[in-house]
């Protein structure tokens, strides 16, 4: 798993990347009410603007870790958007990413690298 | 504003050590949330009883030769009429009847009226009065005294330990009394819709009294996150958002500020305009909107209508935590103000489904009689 300083998470299988936001960015986030997931079939280029994630007091983008293409969005938030609370870097996840780049993958921070990150906010 | 110009309520360093997030709010290091949350910290409220830290908002004494009559010259309310053990909600009214501030004025003893306004007003608030007011009346900021509100439905068998009579008094009582073992002037009323409690305390012994109410396991500590989505829910205004300068209380929705007898007699700031807008109805008013399904609709989301035309604006929106769903409030046209109407709001570009409801959007559970 790979991390951005966004506080997304990458997981990658193949050339399919999951995608969701960090244990750390669920906790600062506080109860998640509303989750919008991208589109099935729209391609992202990195940084976009991927998802958007709602707590009781304010919206917040989700940005796109890699760009590619989205294959599979996380339909099951819809109705259980507390779900990335419980287990942000596993059912929590947002999309599935066919990846263009497979390199900016390597490039994202390693989990040890992220928490030496997380140590400095 | 930056860091160190923040100022500190007296009960900083409690919240700290409970482990609350602070944010900078109305020119103090405010607790948003503390470690439950705001949604659990809202729903504890609605079911037990929340303690909340307002020190923050203004307090001050209104002193002089006829005070309750002076005040009426800034409000369009009936305060010399106000009994000694009442309280009264009000707005400050500049000359185009423009809100300045909403504000609680009452007689918790016969030393003349008590006022509490926003914190993030309090300063220009009280110039004004006293711009508008002195010689006759002086303003005296009491600014060494803390400000809690304990709420929910277990406030007062929480608070009858400590101050027995709190049972016996109706929403909207004001009584000065020693409770905690110093001088407290409370009354029972709130900003989330919940039976409850304000009590102004000597900001030397807040500390104390806040960790006392918190030894009781019915009580929670409950962050500036929750407060806001407590007051929506309940159909309250939050000034500077949902109600400014430029905001009459006839398009505020609150109309019941404006007193029958000062109607008559238009003798308040802006009356032309207000009583004229009771006559005609106003442009534009405030209204409670139930979000059907979609996300959140957030201050400065767009309204429209079914024809896809703007007509107004959200001012205040979120997630209810008592509902499980959206709501929000906002101005929109007279025309389009009735409850059961359809509209839109706008939410990242896309239209989502609204409908006027009537507000509160929660039932208040104010105690009006024992």
């Amino acid at each position: 798993m790979r991390f951005t300083k966004d506080h997304e998470w990458v997981a990658l299988d193949g050339d399919i990347a999951t995608v969701g936001i960090t244990a750390y960015a669920a906790e600062q986030l506080g109860d998640v009410v509303f989750v919008e997931v991208p589109d099935v079939g729209k391609t992202l280029t990195q940084g976009d603007g991927m998802a958007v994630v709602e707590s009781v007091k304010a919206a917040s983008d989700v940005y796109a870790p890699v760009s590619g293409e989205v294959v599979e969005a996380n339909g099951e938030l819809g109705d259980a958007p507390e779900t990335v609370n419980a287990v942000p870097e596993a059912g929590g996840w947002f999309a599935k990413i066919k990846v263009s780049d497979p390199s900016q993958v390597d490039a994202l921070m390693d989990r040890a690298a992220y928490e030496a990150f997380l140590a400095t906010l | 504003m930056s860091d160190e110009t923040l100022k500190k309520t007296p009960l900083y360093d409690a919240h700290v050590a409970a482990g609350a997030r602070m944010v900078p709010f109305a020119g103090y290091e405010m607790p948003v949330q503390y470690k439950d949350g705001v949604l659990k910290e809202h729903l504890w409220t609605r079911e037990s009883a929340g303690l909340f830290d307002v020190s923050h908002m203004g307090q001050a004494r209104l002193r002089g030769v006829s005070p309750l009559s002076a005040f009426e010259d800034v409000v369009p309310g009936d305060f010399i009429g106000l009994p000694a053990g009442r309280q009264k909600y009000s707005v400050l009214l500049n000359r185009k009847g423009g809100i300045i501030d909403d504000l609680m004025a009452s007689r918790p003893d016969d030393d003349g009226l008590f006022v509490i306004v926003n914190g993030a007003c309090k300063d220009g608030d009280f110039a004004f009065m006293n711009d508008e007011l002195a010689p006759q009346v002086t303003i005296d900021r009491l600014e060494d005294r803390a400000l809690l509100a304990l709420q929910g439905p277990k406030a007062v068998a929480v608070l009858k330990a400590h101050i027995p009579e709190c049972a016996d008094k109706v929403f909207m009582d004001s009584w000065a009394t020693t409770g905690f073992g110093v001088d407290v002037l409370i009354s029972r009323s709130g900003y989330t819709g919940e039976d409850g409690y304000e009590i102004s305390v000597p900001g030397h012994a807040a500390e104390r009294i806040w960790n006392t109410l918190l030894e009781d396991e019915r009580v929670r500590p409950i962050g500036l996150g929750a407060r806001d989505s407590l007051r929506l829910e309940a159909g309250l205004p939050l000034y500077g958002h949902d109600v400014d300068e430029t905001v009459s209380p006839v398009e505020a929705a609150l109309t019941f500020a404006v007193s029958k007898k000062r109607r008559d007699a238009q003798d308040f700031p802006g009356a032309a305009r207000i009583v004229k807008e009771l006559a005609e109805g106003p442009s534009r008013v405030r209204v409670g909107l139930k979000v059907l399904g979609g996300p959140p609709a957030r201050e400065g989301a767009e309204i429209a209508d079914t024809n896809g035309k703007v007509v107004g604006i959200v001012t205040s929106g979120g997630f209810a935590p008592s509902l499980g769903a959206p709501i929000a409030m906002g101005f929109v046209p007279s025309a389009l103000s009735a409850v059961g109407t359809k509209l839109n709001v706008i939410v990242r570009g896309r239209a989502g489904a609204a409908e006027v409801v009537a507000m509160p959007f929660v039932p208040n559970r104010y105690v009006r009689k024992v």
